[in-house]
């Protein structure tokens, strides 16, 4: 049986990512050491917090080496929140900051048309047909927490929108690499669907 | 287009939900994570558990709950109750819980609300602010589970946490909490006016009609309600397809 590490990296709520996957069956194992990544048949970048120090973080304990490493293998990496704005090349919170890189483009602050942090259950429109979001039923409403966006300047990349003072990218992904800007581990039976459809992507690549 | 959000509140004592609660399909009713569990499969978008427990032991278990509502509960939670340290804080967000609220802590040392925004995020810092008319049109807050009078003008006081940097006011009216009379509109209103951060609305919701009152006319992000929840007067789906009908944006599941 395949099995899912859930990066630890000193930001945000990891156990419920965990509980999440193991509600749907997925075994899943908290890892703060890079040198097991190669143990595990996909990764979870979660991640709650600024951009600034969450980069940081990685690159003290090696963690984003070992995940462009990881990515390069072809095996599948879901980034959530923070964690999925990390995989974009810049964010503009506090100044400007590198990330990961592996989806081109940055991440920008939400309008200030709209209550910012965007908080709450908001539509995903997911864009194409999309294995992460099989079973899902248009205007399905996921939970989100954020102040920053993800603007890709590619769009083959973008696989949801939502729309909060703009229509943006809450959900990125391509080949073996996917990031939600919502939260589906508290996204009730819905977001748990996703979380299952990403055990099964990792099941069937193992 | 956000959802209007419905928060059934949870009191918990020494682990129980108190306020005599009969569900008849629940194993055990005082169980708060079962009760929790329950309320994510019937659709609420988020819950409080409010910890009443009137004890040094306080914190411990509300570290427990968190950590036991983070294997059943699939929705954002919230624990409050008698938090008064960054620790306290530090301990319950580990545990698995989404946000904390501070109350009496806040007030008594308003720095609590900008040190644990700093340092666990502003989306994470719900301040609880218990407030009763003063007849003159203004409302003040109250501490200690609404016992204690402060002085302190409601509207100045979530201005202020606002600046310091609260994600979130969580506004119980005093004087319709437990009276089924429907939330203070007019205090609600006053408060949503004040500030740009979510306002939950909280106190005296008796019947369907009074949750959608209170997000068509004060312009609250959220209601909370306990007893029409609890006695299953009705459920949180009813409530939903009643919001829905009124042309308010709620998630249905």
């Amino acid at each position: 049986m395949a099995k899912v590490g859930v990066i630890d990296y000193g930001m945000g709520n990891l156990r419920s990512v965990e509980k999440g996957l193991e509600k749907v069956g997925v075994r899943a194992e908290i890892c703060s050491d890079p040198g097991r990544f190669d143990s595990y048949d996909g990764l979870v970048l979660p991640g709650v917090g600024a951009f600034g120090d969450a980069m940081e973080n990685l690159r003290q304990r090696g963690i984003d080496k070992a995940v462009m490493d990881y990515v390069g293998t072809g095996r599948q990496l879901l980034g959530i929140c923070l964690g999925m704005q990390i995989l974009l090349e810049y964010s503009e919170e506090h100044g400007r900051s590198e990330g990961l890189g592996i989806v081109p483009g940055g991440c920008l602050r939400l309008p200030g048309v709209v209550k910012v942090p965007h908080m709450g259950w908001n539509v995903l429109e997911p864009v194409g047909d999309v294995p992460l979001f099989e079973g899902l039923n248009p205007g399905d409403r996921f939970y989100f927490v954020h102040s920053f966006y993800c603007a890709p300047t590619d769009d083959s990349w973008v696989i949801g929108t939502t729309d909060y003072g703009l229509q943006f990218a809450c959900a990125v992904g391509r080949d073996n690499v996917w990031g939600l800007q919502f939260h589906p581990e508290k996204s009730s039976l819905r977001g748990l669907e996703i979380l299952s459809n990403f055990g099964k992507m990792v099941e069937a690549a193992a | 287009m956000l959802a209007k959000r419905i928060i059934p509140c949870l009191d918990v004592e020494g682990g129980r939900v108190v306020k005599g609660i009969h569900f008849v399909n629940l194993r055990d009713a005082g169980d708060p994570v079962e009760l929790a569990a329950y309320y994510d499969r019937e659709g609420a978008d988020e819950l409080v558990f409010l910890d009443i427990t009137a004890s040094h032991e306080k914190r411990d278990t509300k570290v427990k709950l968190a950590g036991l509502a983070g294997d059943e509960v699939f929705i954002p939670y919230t624990i409050g109750g008698g938090i008064s340290t960054l620790d306290d804080i530090r301990g319950i967000l580990r545990a698995g819980a989404d946000k904390v609220s501070v109350n009496t802590a806040a007030v008594n040392d308003p720095s609590l609300v900008r040190r644990a925004a700093e340092r666990f995020g502003s989306q994470c810092v719900v301040v609880a602010v218990d407030a009763r008319g003063r007849g003159d049109g203004t409302w003040e807050i109250y501490t200690h589970g609404g016992r204690t009078p402060t002085g302190i003008d409601a509207i100045e006081w979530v201005r202020r946490v606002e600046e310091l940097g609260a994600g979130e006011i969580m506004l119980t009216s005093m004087d319709r909490d437990g009276t089924k009379l429907g939330y203070d509109i007019p205090m609600t209103r006053a408060v949503c006016e004040a500030i740009s951060i979510p306002v939950i609305a909280s106190g005296g919701a008796g019947n369907l009609e009074h949750l959608a009152e209170a997000i068509e006319q004060t312009g609250c992000d959220a209601v909370l309600a306990a007893s029409i929840f609890h006695y299953e007067e009705h459920t949180i789906s009813e409530a939903k397809e009643f919001l829905a009908s009124r042309g308010i944006e709620v998630r249905i599941h």
